[in-house]
């Protein structure tokens, strides 16, 4: 038998194996994808039945020069690079104090990865009601018991709050890949940069955060697919307000299709929300590949 | 220039003692080996000397000034690291620019001093090259150029060779032997190969269970073992024991009764081991002579090493002997043989492991 013909024939068996997985993939991925496509094109309000038909790029005119659309845009990238930057720079820093030696560690580590087991509709609830609220709030009474006035955090500095729960959300996995990772950092290493005259800032600046490098990219990347699509804290704290002021893409697009039922505008903003994911997606790719070569 | 003494240091870890009261003395541009059983604490003490490791008690002085509380950047030392323990994510020329970059010194200075010694360790091609695309032997010579740019007074290698190939080692060995003659640095160099001790050492420090055993000249050590454990430790293969007897004793010499019952005159001072004493006579391989009149016993194995042949011979009250030959001497298997125990070259050590002092020193020593 030729190689040539025992090839072809793993392929066909290698095919059918994979045909189901294909499968499941096209029925729930790219059929909704390509419905999102079609119904950004229509007029399709559910409030206006007798409005239908092609709308041609009317969908897609109104949404890029509506002032909520660049907002809600604005807040995206704000939103992820906030949380980014607090879960990464607190967690580097949480990483490197929970690999030292001290009394209660086994506790504290729990402690400190406890809040990602907490789903995001109650966390948000937590801080909404049980931390931040104006009146009942912890934070209140506490600001009050000191003679201040508490402020009323999701009024006054909505996008500020809202990163600030998500990134209290996120910081435990950062801290968990990053802590692990700090973990294979080898001794000799540190012991020789100590021996070259470093102190712990430098060792910190040229020796941690150099190994650290990869896990970073790794928890960016995953932490950046998630925080794209952050919902559910918006919509149980803010619901997106007041006015636009913490609306992101993801709670723009449902606000549209099912507050205000226009199912083409909200395809239309889907798709936007497609194309910024995969510019995202490529910068992010290409930083990571290069940081993942040896 | 640079002297190190050490003063009856100690080491606590909870309450285990592992290095109970080291006292040594390190001459300027001398090359001490510290070697022992793994676990004798010797790379232990060597990362006290480092300042990688808090002293419990005891004083440590560089030079005349006491250390102890000294940070280990500001003792003057540079350390090769038994994993290398260069820096990954910096090529070579950063790795050895680390050190220099944070004690402030000039860029200009910092390149004319790592090209310089880039050129004696032979790196100048892989300057720009990562850690992770050298060889082990390229990554050692890195690591040791890295402690050289630093220009220290002390040179400390930790098991610097133990992860390379038996050949590479060989090579090594004697590239750091140049190395030493060449910079004329005092270097402290921890290993528990006795083949590297021996052949580098000025001085080899034997330690065990955090004590000193002995320290002298690596031929001190081989023909004049202070006590069983480093007539043991040191030679290979190992030196061969046999129990036995005092008959009579002076000053001058100890008649010892062999298990076979002859009489053998060991001229070594036996002024406190009385006739009727347990000794233990401690002879080299290479001093049992094959085919001479004495204990008479038969081959059981043979180990041909092609410059040397081992005999391993069964003495008749059932102790295995191993005597060195040529590598042309020829016993067949289980024939019997008589090997004769040379007296000159006989050790009787003590109950107490102690070895009895003998009154001939080898010529080299004298």
């Amino acid at each position: 038998m030729t190689t040539a013909a025992r090839t072809g024939r793993v392929d066909r068996a290698g095919l059918a194996m994979l045909s189901p997985a294909v499968v499941i993939l096209l029925i729930w991925s790219i059929v909704p994808l390509v419905m999102t496509l079609w119904y950004s094109f229509r007029n399709y309000n559910l409030v206006d039945p007798t409005l239908h038909g092609f709308a041609g790029i009317d969908n897609y005119r109104y949404l890029l020069t509506d002032p909520d659309f660049i907002t809600s845009l604005i807040n995206t990238l704000v939103l992820v690079a906030g949380v980014l930057f607090v879960s990464v720079g607190i967690g580097t820093l949480l990483a490197v104090l929970y690999d030292q030696e001290f009394f209660g560690r086994g506790i504290a580590r729990v402690l400190v990865i406890s809040p990602f087991f907490v789903m995001p509709t109650v966390a948000a609830l937590v801080w909404k009601n049980l931390m931040l609220h104006p009146i009942y709030g912890v934070y209140s009474s506490m600001m009050r018991a000191v003679g201040l006035t508490p402020v009323d955090w999701l009024q006054q500095f909505p996008m500020a709050t809202v990163m600030m729960i998500v990134a209290w959300e996120w910081l435990p996995f950062s801290v968990l890949i990053l802590l692990t990772a700090v973990q294979s950092l080898d001794s000799e290493q540190k012991e020789a940069a100590r021996m070259d005259g470093a102190g712990p800032v430098a060792r910190f600046r040229y020796i941690i955060v150099p190994h650290l490098a990869r896990a970073i990219t790794v928890v960016i990347m995953i932490e950046t697919i998630y925080l794209l699509t952050i919902f559910a804290e918006i919509s149980v704290t803010t619901a997106g307000g007041p006015g636009v002021a913490s609306t992101n893409l993801a709670f723009l697009i449902y606000a549209r299709a099912l507050l205000q039922f226009d199912v083409g505008g909200a395809s239309a903003g889907g798709m936007a929300a497609i194309v910024i994911a995969n510019i995202v997606a490529v910068f992010l790719v290409r930083a990571v590949a290069r940081n993942l070569e040896v | 220039m640079a002297t190190v003494e050490l003063r009856d240091i100690r080491k606590t870890y909870l309450k285990d003692e592992i290095i109970k009261g080291v006292s040594l003395t390190i001459e300027d541009r001398e090359f001490v080996v510290f070697v022992g059983p793994s676990g004798c604490g010797k790379s232990t003490l060597l990362r006290m000397i480092a300042g990688l490791e808090d002293i419990t008690a005891g004083d440590l002085l560089i030079d005349g000034r006491r250390v102890n509380d000294v940070e280990p950047a500001k003792r003057g030392l540079a350390m090769v690291f038994q994993s290398y323990a260069l820096y990954p994510h910096m090529d070579v020329y950063k790795n050895m620019e680390f050190g220099l970059k944070l004690a402030g010194m000039p860029a200009s200075e910092r390149s004319a001093k790592i090209r310089d010694v880039a050129r004696i360790l032979q790196l100048e091609p892989y300057l720009h090259h990562k850690p992770g695309q050298l060889s082990g032997g390229q990554r050692q010579r890195v690591a040791i150029g890295r402690a050289i740019v630093r220009n220290p007074k002390v040179f400390l290698f930790d098991e610097p060779l133990s992860n390379l190939d038996a050949a590479l080692r060989g090579q090594m060995r004697v590239e750091l032997a140049t190395l030493h003659r060449r910079l004329n640095a005092t270097t402290i160099y921890v290993t528990h190969d006795q083949v590297e001790a021996m052949t580098m050492a000025d001085k080899i420090v034997v330690l065990q269970g955090g004590v000193v055993e002995q320290v002298g000249s690596p031929l001190e050590l081989y023909h004049h073992p202070r006590n069983l454990f480093v007539a043991k430790f040191i030679g290979s293969p190992p030196m061969n024991f046999i129990p036995v007897v005092v008959e009579t004793s002076s000053t001058e010499s100890v008649t010892v009764r062999l298990p076979d019952e002859t009489f053998l005159d060991v001229p070594v001072d036996g002024s406190n081991t009385p006739a009727g004493t347990a000794l233990t006579l401690g002879i080299r391989p290479e001093h049992v002579a094959l085919d001479e009149p004495g204990l008479a016993g038969q081959v059981e194995i043979v180990e041909r090493l092609g410059a040397a042949t081992l005999f391993h011979i069964r003495l008749r009250d059932g102790q295995l002997l191993v005597a060195q030959s040529d590598g042309a001497a020829d016993h067949p298997l289980d024939s019997g043989v008589s090997v004769g125990l040379p007296p000159r070259h006989c050790h009787l050590f003590g109950a107490d492991g102690l070895a009895l002092a003998a009154h001939a020193r080898h010529p080299l020593l004298a």
